[in-house]
């Protein structure tokens, strides 16, 4: 029963906007999400439905234009969107950190690994130089870079991009954080490279006691490395359940398109499937359900109301008129 | 007709909408906008001056020795100078002169330095080569030492330093113009023109041309200050205008002797040099940030 | 490629670009004029002082023949003789320089840290009043006509206030009962290494006006380029980073986002040097100062056209140079360069 596993984040009623010169940009709508301690989550969903603006909002990055209207983000029983800026950096970087997409411009180009890592080390763990320089070589060789201790000496540049990611991930992970969010980290890599990097994941996953949040529009990366997993669209959250579950039986109609349009290995050839429709328009999204107009199981309701999260099954969450009255959540 | 407005109005759409984003910036700026009031404005004087101020006899030479020194009043808003002349009236027609000189100057550097940039961008090779070599050899000059130089060596006159001033800035555009050239010809549509066998001076006279003005234009309104400031420099050193015309620079140089008593004698013309100078700089300094993608929708 | 090798590079180029100097003066030198040998010998020469003058440039002979002769006076030092002081011009240039470069240095320190400060408080706070005021302020340190401004500060300080002497480089009486002991010819520093404090108060009262007005126009440039590139490097992927992982925004500002602009500021800082070394020119007379400016100006206006050309290719000649440096500093600051590729 997942009621047994303790609650590490659950984000509730989070409505953020962007104020930009052509409008009020309503970016992210999320009733409901909970995520466990010890798992990996994924959030998955197309560029621009608000997954990465969600993401940062949790570590509260979120700067101007944007703003988070309201909300709460509760994390280890504190609501973080109440604390304050000093509170968050600490919080930043330790008990929740993150791992960027492009490994080429994440790290400052002129300063080298070593005085990165040690700065972030220093700045939240109450050591000397050595002992923080000892602390980095440690993660460095915790995400299987060679030779660690030539690595702190060097550049970004010099390094390959798998080996930078390595390195993002080995400084989000040096100061044991319960959360670490890796936001698109492997979209910028080759496709070997990205194996490379998810399976370092994995492995990690094994060594650490933190939770990851996959935040991904690579269905396969969920697929390769998270227990559960959410989908977005338009702002909000659809569906959210089990990985296999999700895989084998969608319930959203968004997200069976979704899966869908992936063609599997082993089916026979068919025609290649989309979605009807396009994005839309977040500045003047669809009323109701905003998924409505794309949707082949359109009704009435959907139009007008927007639908509640139900649980269908254990687990398994959807966000769809099509559902009748299980349980609320 | 109406389907050729609507096609036209469907093509230009985008352009209006930044058009209309430009000035969402602008009214950010009140400055930007303050400056372009007054560079219109010092423009209507320099065009207007000579027929509308309360003397114009004194910018023409005039003289009224007892009329010499006196201070700012109501029948001389700038007072007057050593020579009894009317300074606000000598001020005013300097705008046109300083304004004149800016613009001439920026021609001719433009004249001599777009077509060799774009010749040497285009073209490649030797030519290319003989031609940066030559631009930076001139540009290891600063350039007010290069205009002082050339002015002594050809001797001073208004005439002389300008053409000093052209000769001392024609390299930038060379240099920004043989950039351009060499980015747009290696665009799609250059070669098809080549493709089809339009000769090497018409493609680089329909087509490199007009791509690379952008730049280039910036560029100038953004040396116009530089230009009337180097002007003002060479005539305060006694290298440029000669008396009894009222150029800026030079008033501010005759009334270094007297200015420690009779101070309006030389604080009017150097301010409308600073405010000239300075309502430039801003004005392209701001279009500089609305035309920048970088900062835009930062 | 290594440090050292680009280094050698930028060496060799150097020398190049000096030829290239050298040769566009001896153009504006000779070819120029329409009687080089007049204007040489000033405003009544007589036939055989012109004669001689012919002789001795060559200039009946063919051009790279006067050029050859040009360059070989050139490198042995010999840059004419100036008309007004009837000295060798490299002599009366190496007289003056100290006192120049005494102005330049303070001025240019001044007004390099305070464009620094400037433009990075500029950056941090995008769009505010403070912006916007330090905006007009920097563009008016650029747009200031700097004769102007000095006689300006002559008006307020000296006449108006009597604060400040109106000129000068120390105080009459004082050079006469606190003489200077010549080490670097810098007055500022030479009395400060003597301990003679009454005329380093005299220097310091006579320096500070001038040494302002010239930092002027560096101020000004070096905000502006400071904060156009703090507000870009700002929005850097690092420094999202950064923040993501608590730093906090003076560390991230003045650590982590400053050392990576100080490539174009540092740029900037020769272009402004060379800028200041012409400005002199115009503000050591307006203030009377005695260094190489006041020199050169007053050889612009009497037309003592040796002593002009000679200081011509003194300063391009300091501008290749500082040009050299500038390029070798960045290469070594850009790790991207210095480690090699």
């Amino acid at each position: 029963m997942k009621n047994a596993k303790e609650r590490l984040l659950e984000i509730k009623n989070l409505i953020i906007s962007f104020y930009s010169y052509r409008g009020i940009v309503k970016a992210v709508d999320v009733d409901n999400l909970v995520l466990y301690k010890g798992e990996s989550f994924g959030l998955v969903g197309e560029t621009g439905c608000g997954k990465t603006v969600t993401a940062l909002s949790i570590l509260r990055l979120i700067s101007n234009p944007g703003i988070i209207e309201r909300g709460e983000i509760i994390f280890n029983g504190e609501d973080l969107l109440k604390k304050s800026e000093q509170n968050m950096r600490e919080i930043r970087g330790k008990a929740i950190s993150m791992v960027f997409q492009d490994p080429m411009s994440s790290l400052n180009p002129v300063f080298t690994i070593g005085d990165q890592a040690t700065r972030v080390i220093k700045i939240h763990q109450n050591v000397g130089k050595k002992e923080a320089r000892e602390r980095a070589i440690r993660i460095l060789e915790l995400v299987r870079l060679p030779d660690p201790r030539k690595i702190m000496g060097v550049y970004p540049h010099e390094l390959s991009a798998g080996m930078r990611q390595r390195v993002m991930i080995a400084m989000a992970l040096s100061c044991n954080p319960d959360l670490l969010i890796a936001d698109e980290s492997t979209s910028a890599l080759d496709v070997t490279v990205q194996a490379q990097i998810l399976k370092l994941m994995r492995e990690l996953k094994e060594k650490i006691s933190a939770s990851i949040l996959f935040v991904t529009h690579n269905l396969s990366v969920v697929a390769q490395t998270c227990e559960r997993v959410a989908v977005m669209y338009a702002g909000n959250v659809v569906e959210v359940g089990k990985v296999r579950e999700m895989f084998k039986n969608p319930r959203h109609p968004y997200t069976i398109g979704l899966m869908d349009s992936i063609p599997k290995l082993g089916e026979k050839a068919k025609e290649l499937r989309g979605i009807e429709g396009m994005v839309p328009d977040m500045i003047n999204p669809p009323s109701g359900c905003r998924f409505h107009p794309r949707c082949p199981h359109t009704m009435n309701v959907c139009k007008t109301q927007k639908p509640k999260m139900i649980e269908i099954e254990d687990g398994h969450l959807v966000s769809c008129f099509l559902y009748g009255e299980s349980r609320q959540v | 007709m109406i389907e050729w407005f609507k096609r036209y109005g469907r093509e230009i759409k985008p352009q209006i909408e930044e058009l209309h984003y430009s000035f969402f910036i602008f009214r950010k700026n009140p400055v930007t906008l303050v400056s372009l009031l007054t560079i219109l404005a010092l423009i209507s004087i320099a065009v207007l001056a000579p027929y509308t101020v309360p003397y114009p006899q004194s910018a023409l030479g005039e003289v009224h020795p007892y009329e010499a020194f006196e201070p700012p009043s109501m029948k001389h808003l700038f007072g007057t100078d050593e020579a009894g002349r009317d300074v606000f009236s000598r001020v005013l027609v300097g705008t046109r002169i300083s304004l004149y000189i800016g613009v001439l100057v920026i021609f001719l550097a433009l004249l001599i330095g777009l077509p060799l940039g774009i010749i040497a961008g285009y073209v490649g090779g030797k030519i290319d080569e003989t031609i940066m070599r030559i631009t930076d050899m001139f540009l290891s000059f600063p350039p007010l030492l290069l205009a002082l130089a050339l002015s002594v060596a050809m001797g001073p006159s208004l005439v002389n330093s300008m053409m000093a001033i052209a000769i001392a800035w024609w390299p930038w555009y060379t240099r920004l113009a043989r950039g351009q050239a060499i980015s747009i010809k290696e665009r799609p549509f250059v070669e098809a023109a080549r493709a089809v066998g339009v000769g090497k001076s018409k493609i680089m006279l329909r087509h490199i041309l007009p791509n690379s003005l952008t730049p280039i234009v910036v560029q100038a309104s953004l040396d116009f200050g530089g230009v009337i400031l180097t002007a003002a420099s060479l005539s305060f050193l006694g290298l440029g205008a000669q008396p009894p015309t009222p150029e800026w620079g030079l008033m501010v140089s005759i009334g270094r002797r007297y200015f420690l008593n009779s101070w309006w004698t030389a604080t009017f013309p150097g301010l409308f040099i600073l405010i000239t100078v300075l309502t430039f700089n801003l004005l392209s300094d701001g279009l500089g940030e609305v035309l920048n993608p970088k900062l835009r929708r930062a | 490629m290594k440090l050292r090798d680009y280094v050698i590079r930028r060496l060799i180029l150097s020398i190049v670009v000096l030829l290239g100097v050298s040769a566009v003066t001896f153009a504006i030198a000779r070819i120029v004029p329409s009687n080089p040998a007049r204007l040489w010998l000033g405003p009544h020469p007589t036939r055989e002082q012109i004669a001689r003058v012919e002789e001795e440039f060559g200039l009946n002979q063919p051009l790279h023949i006067q050029y050859i002769r040009y360059m070989s006076n050139l490198l042995t030092g010999n840059l004419g003789v100036s008309l007004r002081t009837h000295r060798p011009v490299l002599e009366d240039i190496k007289a003056f320089l100290p006192a120049s470069l005494e102005l330049i240095c303070l001025g240019m320190i001044i007004g390099l840290i305070g464009g620094l400060i400037l433009g990075v408080i500029s950056s941090t706070r995008r769009d505010q009043s403070i912006d916007h005021f330090g905006r007009i302020f920097s563009i008016t340190g650029v747009s200031l006509p700097s004769f102007w401004m000095g006689m300006m500060a002559q008006l307020v300080f000296f006449k108006w206030l009597g604060l400040l002497p109106v000129g000068g480089r120390i105080d009459d009486i004082v050079s006469l009962t606190h003489p200077i002991q010549w080490i670097t010819g810098s007055y500022l520093l030479d009395s400060l290494l003597t301990g003679n404090w009454v005329a380093f108060t005299s220097v310091a009262y006579h320096i500070i006006l001038p040494a302002l007005v010239l930092a002027a126009y560096p101020f000004g440039l070096v905000a502006r380029m400071t904060r156009s590139s703090m507000v870009e490097i700002l929005q850097e992927d690092y420094i999202k980073t950064a923040r993501a992982y608590g730093l906090r925004e003076r560390t991230i500002t003045y650590i982590y986002a400053l050392k990576n602009s100080l490539g174009p500021t540092i740029t900037v800082s020769a272009l402004t040097f060379a800028y200041a070394l012409v400005e002199t020119f115009l503000i050591e007379t307006v203030f009377n100062w005695q260094g190489l400016g006041w020199y050169s100006a007053l050889s612009i206006m009497s037309l003592d056209y040796p002593s002009v050309m000679g200081i011509t290719i003194v300063v391009a000649s300091v501008y290749v140079f500082l040009n050299l440096i500038v390029d070798v500093t960045l290469a070594y600051l850009d790790p991207r360069i210095r480690l090699g590729r």
